[in-house]
């Protein structure tokens, strides 16, 4: 009667009611590979979901080799040469510290592509502990816990994002910090919605019957079968995270300079576009628009894994 | 109905008080007055000590919220740190702009938004379908300011037809405002555009699938009928919901359009506040946006009961 190791309650995702007689509606191992592999299939076949992961493979290279790939030093100022266009020489032209468009945009994936994904992740675990604990105690907890998250989620995720950091000071540690604990109320909802439903099965009463601690029901019954829409909400959080952590950079509160994060390049730049100088602009703010839109469709194709 | 509505204000009540406790203590976690926060290092003690007594930041931080809560009750927003004004005199001039940026950018993508939904809920599977829902949610997971600048680009400089500033000169004609807000609408349109046809893609997809929609066919009603007397009317009570939801981050969460376009909106004042460590404009800008989301979600679950005949009748039951 160990529902243990198994991915997202395998008989929820036929969407059918819990079975009385167990054997029936626990499937085994067997079943559990099978439907891995078949998920594997759909997500292997599915075009945006490729197309998000090039984009997003692209990126993590950038992040990782771009100061190799990079044809100069993205920090290297150069006044004589700043802002020239375009050229042979500077392939995206120069900013205003004449440092190369081009180097910055690709080093520029680096900051981004750590600090989003450690939100994301310190945003999950928390909205996942406080979901579960939601969905399975209810009653006052709940209703305490639901009202705190209103709290929060009736104010945009920028503005909670711009007091705190107002608050504790700007610093990378601190947007890690504020996004995880932002995102984690709507986390937090999702997973509660998900063990309504898991609370309901045998398993769980079978657990409570032998006397099993709660910590054990909530983390080692319950969780190991909610891990799906946790997965699918920790992609759908990156690509918010990537969003909220670009616009805090660009009103300032976010990554600091001199770093070349996209987010900061336009900020310092967009000034000067009815000058005429669009290259410092237009540069990173395709590399956002691409890596947001291939984390999406990335999340996009998970998801529709997962629904069917 | 009388109940709901009843029942929906108390627990609006309970948020906007945990929001209160929240922006106020949260904005209060590092240790250090105010009054030296706004002076710097380098002001004398006793200007610190004497802005922190006029400012009443020298009282236990209790004492602050309750002064702050009951000034609010009186309708005394508290007053700005950085330009001694009273903060109603700078968060409601703003509200206004940014409600109307909101509703002109409303009524672009509402209508654009739902026949996009339909349209892609009609062509299920196929090719437009996808263009719509995967292009449309695209859209929406580019930030806002990325949007501001391509536009900017796009309208202001290669084909300079709309002005790259939202504040229009003073003493300009209604047209002439529309048109400075054009090019920050159309942001808040393709960053919305993607939510509402998602919406009411969903929801025709639905009705499309319901029983009265396949009886109204059967008893030969035309097609084009069947869409539009039965599947739209469906359709569009989800998306009105939606919409709502979008309301309380369209006044309020645009501070990066707000910035690129100079507009002068309640994203801007908080972002000035934020800047200059302005917090009693922060404080009560805050609240007051959350005053604005919830206002709006009550008003879109009023409407959704009253348009939705099901709800209707259980409630009169």
């Amino acid at each position: 009667m160990s529902s243990f190791g198994e991915p997202i309650g395998s008989s929820v995702t036929a969407g059918e009611p819990p079975v009385a007689d167990d054997q029936l509606s626990v499937p085994g191992p067997e079943d559990t590979r099978v439907m891995r592999r078949e998920r594997m299939a759909v997500l292997l076949h599915s075009k945006t979901f490729i197309a998000g992961a090039v984009i997003l493979a692209f990126w993590i290279v950038c992040a990782i080799f771009g100061k190799l790939i990079a044809p100069d030093d993205p920090l290297l100022t150069d006044p004589i040469k700043a802002l020239q266009a375009p050229s042979s020489a500077h392939l995206f032209g120069t900013d205003t510290l004449g440092r190369d468009v081009l180097s910055r945009v690709l080093v520029g994936a680096r900051d981004i592509l750590i600090v989003a994904p450690l939100a994301t992740l310190l945003g999950t675990v928390l909205g996942t502990v406080l979901g579960l604990v939601m969905g399975y105690f209810r009653g006052p907890t709940d209703d305490v816990l639901g009202r705190i998250v209103d709290a929060v989620l009736a104010v945009p995720v920028v503005i909670v994002g711009l007091l705190s950091l107002v608050a504790l000071g700007p610093s990378t540690i601190t947007v890690i910090f504020v996004i995880g604990v932002v995102f984690t109320p709507v986390i937090a909802r999702t997973v509660r919605a998900a063990v309504l439903t898991e609370r309901e099965y045998e398993y769980v009463a079978a657990a409570r019957l032998r006397n099993e601690r709660t910590p054990y029901i909530l983390f080692g019954e319950i969780l190991p079968n909610v891990l799906g829409p946790v997965l699918v909400e920790f992609t759908v959080r990156l690509g918010y995270a990537i969003f909220t952590i670009a616009t805090l950079s660009f009103l300032g509160f976010g990554i600091q300079p001199p770093a070349p994060d996209w987010g900061l390049q336009i900020y310092q730049h967009y000034g000067l576009i009815s000058g005429g100088y669009w290259w410092p602009v237009l540069f990173p703010a395709l590399a956002i628009a691409s890596l947001v839109i291939g984390v999406n469709l990335l999340s996009d194709g998970i998801s529709q894994a997962f629904e069917r | 109905m009388t109940r709901f509505i009843a029942k929906r204000l108390g627990l609006g009540l309970i948020t906007l008080w945990l929001l209160s406790v929240l922006v106020f203590f949260g904005s209060q976690v590092l240790p250090g007055d105010v009054a030296r926060r706004v002076l710097g290092p380098f002001a004398t003690q006793s200007a610190v000590n004497s802005l922190n007594h006029q400012l009443g930041t020298d009282k236990s931080v209790f004492v602050q919220y309750a002064n702050w809560i009951s000034g609010i009750f009186h309708g005394n927003l508290g007053t700005s740190v950085a330009t001694r004004s009273s903060v109603s005199s700078i968060v409601f001039p703003a509200l206004w702009h940014s409600a109307k940026l909101a509703i002109l950018a409303f009524i672009i993508v509402v209508p654009f938004g739902i026949i996009g939904g339909v349209f892609a809920a009609l062509k299920e599977g196929r090719f437009q379908d996808r263009l719509i829902s995967v292009g449309g949610l695209s859209a929406t997971t580019v930030p806002e300011f990325v949007w501001a600048v391509a536009l900017i680009l796009l309208f202001a400089l290669l084909i300079p037809i709309l002005p790259s500033t939202a504040t229009p000169p003073p003493g300009s004609g209604f047209l002439t405002s529309v048109k400075f807000l054009i090019l920050p609408a159309l942001c808040l349109v393709f960053v919305l555009f993607g939510y509402i046809a998602r919406m009411a893609r969903a929801g025709t997809i639905e009705a499309l699938d319901a029983d009265y929609t396949r009886t109204a066919v059967i008893k030969g009603l035309p097609y084009s009928t069947v869409v539009r007397r039965h599947v739209l009317r469906n359709a569009l009570l989800p998306t009105i919901a939606v919409v709502a939801t979008q309301a309380g981050y369209l006044i309020g969460g645009l501070v990066a359009i707000e910035l690129v376009f100079n507009y002068q909106g309640i994203g801007q004042v908080l972002y000035r506040a934020a800047s200059q460590k302005d917090f009693p404009v922060l404080q009560s800008g805050v609240l007051i946006v959350g005053v604005v989301y919830l206002v709006a979600t009550l008003l879109a679950d009023l409407a959704y009961s009253l348009l939705n005949p099901r709800l209707r009748f259980e409630s009169s039951a």
